[in-house]
């Protein structure tokens, strides 16, 4: 937790994005809890970290829960995925990170409409949990 | 005897086997419907409601006025039905199992436990057999603990037939736990054979004597058959493929009933499980 605090203060913007590859030009994930991995890329340097969420795959429940778990602790301030569930976007907004949704179908070209303004952000989320 | 009728696979007559069985035994059985999330033994059994119960698991509640966000429930809770960051708790019922650990763990005594409801058991009296049977609420994602409170209702030395649900996860395990044998239900086909193998893994691994009843037999293929001889599983019974069965059953009717020269069929069914039964010293 000290990391977490001494990367808020000097303001550092993470936004974590879902994908199954290891860089930018690899695919965006549409889904969030079951997202294979999330890379968490910092705005003001222009690095990124791959964190992995194999574990949650096979979940079978809770997936999202705990991937959001995982998104917070990253430090990210915002994520960028395809769809979000209910549980999932519950434990985001209570950790303070905004949901962004694209159907962009990389890293880079999400990366690259969350520069431009190009995404909304989600104001719920947006598919049903998965056992409804 | 308490006997588990269980399958990987849906659909290959794990109700039929249970109910014809509970028939033919003529004295006095309880029959637990098990397949919470779809109970069918009733469709089958003409009988009087005796009892309905609700059936409720304690989720957690907190008192944000006592709470300072240190995280700990959150940090217990391996299915993530409570989460905190440093702020007050969200608190998510639905994926509760019940276990109160963040209650007990949590430092300001600021979680107290509050009933959700997650289903019925009813009873339902049909001549020999006392059905019992749960049924979830719709929303509710928990099996098990209402599939304890199902088997709450056995009583010590009544024989009983336990009509488990599909597959091989956490309801199954918690429907098989005690019981003194295992019937696997299944049918000669490529999938009946794959889901087979699954449930075989499974009651291997509790380490529960168990038999393959084969139902639907003249379908398929012989794979089964050659699966069961190579494992060394004894095949305690053959059900034929019998375009009367499934005629009765579309109809609600038992085939001990509609078709009385397989009353000997299910009858040695119950001869062979008590006599393999016996054998491994239960």
């Amino acid at each position: 937790m000290k990391s977490f605090a001494s990367k808020e203060r000097s303001i550092q913007v993470k936004v974590a994005f879902t994908t199954s590859g290891n860089d930018l030009n690899a695919p965006l994930d549409s889904r969030f809890g079951r997202a294979a991995k999330f890379l968490v890329y910092n705005l003001d340097t222009n690095a990124f970290t791959v964190i992995d969420n194999q574990q949650n795959l096979n979940a079978s429940q809770g997936a999202g829960i705990q991937s959001a778990e995982t998104v917070a602790r990253s430090g990210a301030k915002a994520i960028v995925t395809g769809h979000c569930g209910p549980k999932a976007f519950r434990v985001l907004s209570a950790a303070g990170i905004k949901v962004y949704t694209t159907d962009a179908a990389t890293v880079e070209e999400a990366l690259e409409r969350f520069r431009t303004g190009k995404l909304a952000m989600a104001p719920s989320g947006d598919v049903e949990a998965h056992w409804a | 005897m308490i006997l588990g009728v269980a399958s990987g696979k849906g659909g290959t007559g794990k109700t039929t086997v249970s109910l014809n069985l509970a028939r033919v035994l003529g004295s006095d059985v309880r029959l637990l419907d098990c397949d919470v999330e779809e109970p069918n033994c009733h469709l089958f059994l003409k009988g009087v409601a005796r009892e309905n119960e609700t059936v409720a698991i304690p989720v957690p509640e907190v008192d944000e006025s006592l709470c300072d966000g240190c995280g700990e429930c959150g940090r217990f809770c391996e299915y993530h039905a409570i989460v905190s960051f440093g702020t007050r708790p969200l608190v998510f019922p639905e994926m509760c199992h019940g276990c109160g650990g963040c209650a007990k763990g949590c430092p300001k005594n600021a979680i107290h436990e509050v009933n959700k409801r997650i289903g019925i058991v009813e009873t339902v009296q049909a001549g020999n057999i006392t059905l019992i049977q749960g049924r979830m609420d719709v929303g509710v994602a928990m099996a098990p603990p209402l599939i304890r409170a199902v088997k709450a209702r056995l009583q010590n030395g009544l024989p009983a037939i336990l009509d488990a649900p599909p597959g091989t996860s956490c309801p199954l395990i918690a429907t098989l736990r005690g019981t003194d044998f295992v019937l696997l239900v299944t049918e000669p086909t490529p999938f009946g054979l794959h889901d087979l193998k699954l449930a075989v893994d499974m009651v291997r691994e509790l380490g529960m004597p168990f038999g393959v009843v084969v139902n639907r037999v003249g379908i398929g293929d012989d794979r089964v058959h050659v699966f069961c001889k190579q494992e060394g599983i004894p095949i305690l019974l053959e059900i034929p493929e019998d375009r009367r069965i499934a005629e009765a059953y579309s109809k609600g009717g038992l085939i001990v009933e509609a078709l009385p020269e397989y009353r000997g069929l299910f009858r040695s069914l119950i001869e062979k499980t008590m006599n393999l039964k016996n054998a491994e010293g239960f």
